[in-house]
This record gives C-alpha cells, structure tokens and sequence, in this order.
C-alpha cells in the first residue's frame, strides 16, 4: 500500500492503494465515480475508457503504479464542460441512447475524435469508436450524432 | 403532436452523464461479495468438496442451507438453486464463496477440491435423440392432409443454427439483503414477479416478506428473463446465512460462459410442391436445451407455432422437440425461438424461388396470408395485413431492379426474407397465466405515476409507456412519474419479455389513462386500476396446440445486399433494406432504434457470432473470441414501415421489440447464398464455412 498523489478530473487527489490496483477500482471504489463501467475487465469493451493525459485508456488494464502524477478524466469530470453539453445534445437528438451502459464510454470516445480529427472520414469515425461495444443501438445513431457534431464542430 | 412524433427518451441525459446507477454503482453498508463455485466436470456425481480450513468472514453458502426448497421456481422446477448430489453440465454452480475481501475469497476457492464420479454424458442432439429419457417435450400440430397429398416433387433440406450469447454490456448482478425481516433484493432483471415467485418458493417467505427491486439494467434481450431467478435465491440464500447484504455479480466470462443463450437447432424442412406450386410442407424444429427444461417449452413453442411464417400452406405438419443435453442451459433471448425456425424456412424458401428459377419476392407473393386467412394452427387473422404493400415498398426503396443487375457480378449477392412475429404471450397465456394487472396513481400535486412491473432495459418502456399515457391524457410527459418497478408498490402486469410492454401493457394504461382522464383536476389522490381481458377472436386451445396463436402479428419485410471477397472470403453488408408493420409507431425514433439495434444483433447472428460447445464446455467465452459486431461492421440500413392500426393496442400499436431481429439472419445468409451460387444451411455463415462450402466439388 502506498499513498499516490494524481490529478482527477481537474484537482490534485491523493489516495492510499497498492500499486497494481487497476485505475477503474479506484475510480469507481474508493472515488465513487460509478460513471466509468466495467463491462469485461479485459480492454476489449470500452466500457471504461478514460482520458490518461490526452490518451483514451482502459481503465480495467490500467495499474495504480501508471497514474501517479497524471491527470485522469472521467465522464464525472467531462460532463461539467461546454463541449460536453453539446455531446449531451447530440447524443438525445439522435436516439443514441439505449441501456446506457455503454454509453459514457462511447462520450468519451467521441470527445477523442473530436479533439484529434477535423474533418475524419466515415471509416475514420467508426473506427474510432470501434473499440466501444454498443449491443443496444446498432451504432447507426451514434455515428449520427458523432457526424452532426463534427458538422457544428466549428462552433465548439 | 402525433404519437409517432418523435419525443426525447425520458432516460437518456443520466444514462450519458454517467448518472444512472447500475446494481454495480450501489452502495451498501457491510457489503459482502460472492462468487460461484463451479463444476468442473460436464455431469458427474459429487463424491466429496474438500474445503480448506475455514477462514474468519469466508463463508460457503450451498443446497444445506437453502430454507425451503432447493429449486427455481419456473414451469418445472427441474433446475437446483445449488447443485444436489450431481452436476449436469459444466460450470453448474454448487456453492457461492463469500466476504467482504474479493482476494481472501479468490484465494480460499484456489485451494477447494472436489472429485466427482463421472457420469454418461449428452452433448449432441443426434445422440439426444436416439436415448431414451433424452426429449423433454415432443408436439406435433397439423392442418389439412399430408398424407393423401397429390405432388410431384419433394425438396428437402436440414438447416442448423447456432449458440447465440446476448452479450448485455452490463453483466448479470443481484445484490440480496433482509431489510427489516423482508427478503429484498436489487437487480438487474427484466421480471420482477419471476424472482419474487422464485425467492418466495426458495425460502419459503410469504409475498409480504419478500421483495424485487429493479435496478437500472444495462441491456437483457431475453438474457435476464429467467436467470436472475436463479441467482436470486443463490443471494438471498447467503444474505439469510451470512446476515449482511451479499452481492453477486458475474464476471464476463462466466456470465457468456454459464448463463442462458440462444438455442442451437436442427431443423428439416419437407416442402411438397405439384407443377412448381407448394402444395404441402413438413417442419421438424429440434432445440438443444441442455439439462434443465427451464423455458425451453416455451422457447419451441414459439419457433414452432411462427410456422410457417408469412405464407398460407395448406397441408402441413410440424414437429419440435427439446431435447435433453449436458451442455449449459439454453432460454430467452430476443425472438424466442423463432429466429431459428424462421431462418430455416426464409432459407428454405429462397432456395426453392432458385430451384424454380423465380425472383424470391415474386415466388413469396402467392401464398402471403392475407386478413380473415386461417393459421397455422387453425385459427384464424384477424388483422388486416399488407405483405404485398410491403412487398411493393421493399422493392421501391431498395431499387430492386437496379440491384439485381448488380448482384449478377460475381461474389456480389441479394437476400430476402419475410417474417411475423406475435405480440404477447402465446395462446391465451396472457389471460390465464400472466393476468397483467396495471395502475396509475394521480397523486395530490398532480403528478401521475405508472404503477407497471415492467422495466426499462434500454428498449425504450419509460418513453413509450409513459407517451401513452401522457398522450391519452393529453398533458406534458414531465407530469408522468415512472420509477424503476418495486414489487412492494407496483402490481404484477407481467414480465418484460415476448414483445408485449407496448402493445399489451401499453393499452392497459392507454385504457385506465381514459378513465382517469375526467378526473384529471378533481383534488386529493386518485388510483385506476386495469386487468387484462382477452380479446374474443382469440380462441386458442394448448392442449391440441389449435387456434390463434397470438393476438396479433408484426411483420417485417429485410433484403440485404452482400459483398464477399473472392480471396479471403470475408463477407461485408452494405446494405440492409427493411419494411416493418408494427400497427401505428408510438414513436418514429424508439422504432427506427430497435430497427437498427435488431438488424445489427441479427446480422451477428447470421455472420458473425460464433460459439460452440466442446465436451459441454463453450469455447468462446469474451469479447475477444466471441465476435459482436462494431461501428466497422455495420451496413447502411434503411428503414420504413406502413401504418396499420390495430385495435387492441395503444394508438393502434403492435409488437416491436423482437421483430427487428428475426429476418436479418435468413436475408444475409441467402444473400451470401447469391453470391457464391453454393447452398447455405447453417449460420453463422463465416469464411472458414465458406471455404468448406466452395471446397466441397473438389
């Protein structure tokens, strides 16, 4: 057990862990940031993908030992931005939503895109949101809802 | 506004936000965990578990310290909550491990032993079959006379489908606690009243002491119809030991590995036809069901009775049995045995369309089942319908011509399929077994709540059921309070399975909403209670399998357009046409998302999802080996329906959910079949099939 210092969702946090302890424990654990889901354990799903830096990562493959000093945000700390707002919007006016569990991963994912790409290609998109499982939806909606984003991305 | 008019689902800013808890995302004081004991072996007689030397708070919760009965209350109650003496397949749970540190539990399970003495093992249907004491149940339904049948050709082939996984992205979870002498227990789970029954039966509590709260529920497609049953009681049972609150929540492994999927079946079809014309047809449905029963009954009755689909044949018999194996327990998962029969037949039928040289659309038309036409079964439709509007539509939209001449370029290749599907429980089962009961409350502020067991798994229930409600009574949907179902407060209106939320729980409210509606400003708190009635044109009688077999049918009209690459043999969808007729949409966009998640868990079905059983042992067990599709795989789907009301649902709704499922396999499958010019039999159709299937000349 040791006490790590990192950044979380934009303050300095301190918390006492082993090492190896995977990030989405702590988050979802000793946090209670329940935002960030596990849907595998084993970084094939997305269901718990958070930004490392500027990185979109698994938080079930990610040990304690790679987040000292670094700065994590989760859905809980996203969701107080502008730009997630009109994610927010995207996502309700597209029907991107079903069961929801998949469905802050795929936030997450989408900001990656927007952040990284200016003008991606159809292939582009869904690739980049091709590490998100989504078994409600059919992906159709979402990929609209990422499309009308990067179509009003000017204005974000 | 129109009720079609598209509204904002009253779930999603939470479930975006992250804000939605999920049974995971609860907090309880002095939460203790469990996991499962498993069998390692396929069936086996438990000779001894030899547990190490006990461990301060580990505690081993098995079939001893069950209160009252040790089995799942179902249709039979053939299935134990812990193992008894023997084990019938593998990863059959004989005892939960528990405490609040998950490590001392992984640890103490390392050192546990268990020596079974082995026992004659089942694992493939053609095996079942020749056993005695293998065929759980075996029906038989007819019409007209095969046997003095006058034809001159006879077609016949065998069609098999696989396991299919429904793969939830939130996994199976309960958490059982006593909360002032009450047996509750949060979950997971599409059937409130199921669990509660089970827990009820389980521990011999009365229905004031025991308790079924919904939580939040990540996705389910049939998954957590009956199998939150089972690990209710395992919970609860350990929750009554340990006296804390105990949660169980599968890892992904175990929960693809030994939780209900879709039946594997083999399936003859017999089709009899005089100068190109189908005279008569025989249909034989086996399903593996593994070694309990559960709703496997059901399961076969559902793929049997949806024979023979959208046509009108008038000598028929048709035949299912399930049969007894000790691979791991088959259930619900949307369509509910017909995506199997319908996948034989929609094959079987555009096979026979290039046996007698006709366009499959064209060759379907004749024998489409029109209003006032008997069933099957020999009942009768009741409904209007409109297969060859639908047909018209199909054609027009996809530019049918057009792609035809297009698919006569090699490896390119066209599929299509016509399929219903029957809202409801089958027969009278919504009259005499489920007897939906639903209320609404206006409270004193205003407000009005829906008091339904029915849950939000993600299909959408919350928006439609209260649109109804909102619509009939002509007020603002935010007026409507519909929380998560609790059994201390909401009334039994069924399980949330079979397609029947909108169509038959949605007009139950639709019909208290109306008797509510002059009262609407009259002060103080004011309840309207509604019981199902059975509409007189259903008459359907279970024991001679004769009559209707559902209230009403929702059909769907897919073509899929197919690439497959002539090197490597991978198949890419580009596109997936349907028509549907759900009666009148009560929302476009609700409708337009079960379209689209159905045709994508459909084409997993027919292409993709892949997963076998070997020893009873299944070989696929993550997201790794076990192939869903992704945003990469998915076609452009375009999609349209007709509006064709009817009378017995809300604004004139039908069935949705499962629908959208069903004819995607059978369409992508035969449009592979085009490509090639080789038959395809089975799914899911992979490159490695192919390459047996082009190989077999050679």
């Amino acid at each position: 057990m040791r006490t790590i210092e990192f950044v979380l969702n934009g303050q300095t946090v301190s918390v006492k862990t082993s090492l190896s302890r995977r990030l989405l424990d702590v988050l979802r654990e000793d946090f209670r940031f329940t935002g960030t889901k596990e849907g595998c354990g084993e970084g094939e799903c997305g269901a718990c993908v958070v930004f490392l830096n500027d990185q979109l990562v698994n938080s079930c493959l990610l040990p304690m030992n790679a987040v000292i000093g670094q700065n994590v945000l989760t859905i809980e700390g996203f969701s107080q931005t502008r730009r997630y707002k009109e994610i927010e919007n995207a996502f309700v006016d597209a029907g991107a939503v079903q069961c929801g569990f998949c469905t802050p991963g795929m936030v997450m994912a989408t900001e990656y895109l927007l952040k990284n790409y200016k003008h991606p290609t159809e292939d582009q998109i869904k690739e980049g949101l091709s590490g998100n499982i989504c078994r409600c939806t059919g992906y159709q909606a979402i990929l609209t809802a990422v499309k009308r984003l990067f179509e009003e991305v000017e204005s974000l | 506004m129109q009720i079609s008019d598209r509204t904002d689902r009253i779930d999603s800013r939470d479930k975006i936000s992250g804000q939605t808890k999920y049974i995971e995302d609860l907090h309880f004081k002095e939460l203790h965990y469990a996991r499962t004991l498993r069998s390692t072996v396929a069936r086996g007689r438990i000779v001894s578990i030899n547990y190490p030397a006990p461990v301060q708070g580990i505690w081993v919760v098995d079939r001893s310290d069950v209160p009252q009965n040790n089995d799942v209350a179902m249709i039979e109650h053939d299935m134990p909550v812990f193992a008894n003496d023997e084990v019938n397949y593998y990863g059959e749970a004989i005892a939960l491990v528990v405490g609040q540190d998950k490590n001392a539990i992984i640890e103490f399970m390392r050192d546990i032993e268990i020596v079974y003495e082995p026992l004659t093992t089942v694992f493939k249907m053609s095996e079942a079959r020749q056993k005695s004491g293998y065929t759980f149940t075996d029906h038989t339904y007819k019409k007209g006379d095969l046997e003095t049948l006058d034809f001159d050709t006879l077609v016949e082939n065998t069609y098999k489908t696989g396991y299919q996984e429904q793969l939830y992205m939130e996994k199976q979870g309960v958490v059982a606690i006593l909360e002032n002498d009450i047996a509750t227990v949060y979950g997971s789970l599409q059937c409130p009243y199921y669990v509660k029954n089970a827990l009820m039966h389980c521990i011999g509590y009365d229905q004031d002491h025991v308790r079924v709260i919904q939580t939040a529920t990540g996705g389910a497609f049939g998954g957590k119809e009956e199998y939150p049953s089972l690990i209710a009681c395992q919970a609860m049972v350990a929750a009554l030991k340990v006296k804390a609150p105990v949660r169980l929540i599968f890892d992904r492994r175990e929960d693809i590995a030994f939780t209900t999927k879709r039946h594997p079946a083999e399936i003859e079809i017999k089709t009899y036809l005089k100068e190109g014309k189908i005279v008569g047809m025989s249909c034989l449905v086996d399903l593996d069901s593994g070694p309990y029963l559960g709703l496997s009954d059901v399961v076969l009755q559902r793929s049997l009775f949806t024979l023979t689909g959208c046509y009108a044949i008038d000598n028929l018999i048709v035949r299912g049995r399930t049969l007894k194996t000790n691979n791991v327990f088959a259930g619900a998962f949307r369509g509910f045995g017909a995506p199997q029969s319908m996948f034989a037949l929609e094959q079987h039928m555009n096979q026979l369309a290039k046996k007698l040289k006709q366009d499959p659309i064209a060759f379907r038309r004749p024998y489409f089942v029109e209003k006032g036409m008997e069933t099957s079964t020999s009942g009768f439709f009741h409904e209007d319908i409109y297969l060859d509007q639908m047909a018209d539509k199909l054609i027009a939209m996809s530019d049918y011509q057009q792609l035809k001449d297009q698919a006569k370029e090699p490896y390119v290749g066209l599929g299509v399929a016509f399929v219903p599907h029957g809202g409801g429980f089958t027969g009278s089962g919504e009259a005499e077994h489920i007897k939906a009961i639903v209320k609404l409350r206006k409270a004193s502020n205003g407000q009005i709540e829906i008091l339904v067991s029915n849950v939000e798994m993600g299909q959408g229930a919350k928006t439609a059921l209260s649109k109804i409600v909102a619509s009939v009574l002509e007020i603002e949907i935010g007026r409507i309070v519909y929380k998560d179902p609790d059994t201390k407060y909401v009334p039994d209106s069924g399980p949330t399975v079979a397609s029947r939320t909108t169509m038959v729980v949605g007009n139950l409210l639709s019909k208290a909403a109306k008797r509510l509606k002059h009262q609407l400003e009259a002060p103080g708190e004011i309840l309207v209670t509604e019981h199902f009635k059975q509409p007189d044109y259903v008459v359907w009688n279970q024991e001679k399998m004769c009559g209707n077999a559902y209230m009403a049918y929702s059909w769907s009209a897919v073509l899929a357009k197919v690439h497959v690459d002539p090197v490597t043999l991978e198949i890419t969808t580009s596109d997936i046409y349907g028509v549907y007729d759900v009666g009148i949409p009560i929302d476009e966009r609700l409708l337009i998302g079960q379209i689209e998640g159905g045709v994508v868990q459909g084409l997993g079905y027919g292409l993709m999802e892949q997963m076998t059983s070997n020893e009873g042992i299944i070989q696929q067990n993550s997201f790794e080996s076990y192939t869903v599709p992704t945003a990469c795989d998915i076609p452009k789907i375009h999609s349209d329906w007709i509006e064709n009301r009817y009378v017995d649902g809300p604004f004139g709704a039908k069935s949705v959910g499962e629908l959208t499922l069903v004819a995607v396999a059978p369409a992508v499958a035969s449009a592979v079949e085009d490509a090639i010019g080789k038959a395809i039999c089975q799914i899911p159709v992979r490159p490695e099939m192919l390459l047996e299937v082009l190989n077999e000349d050679h």
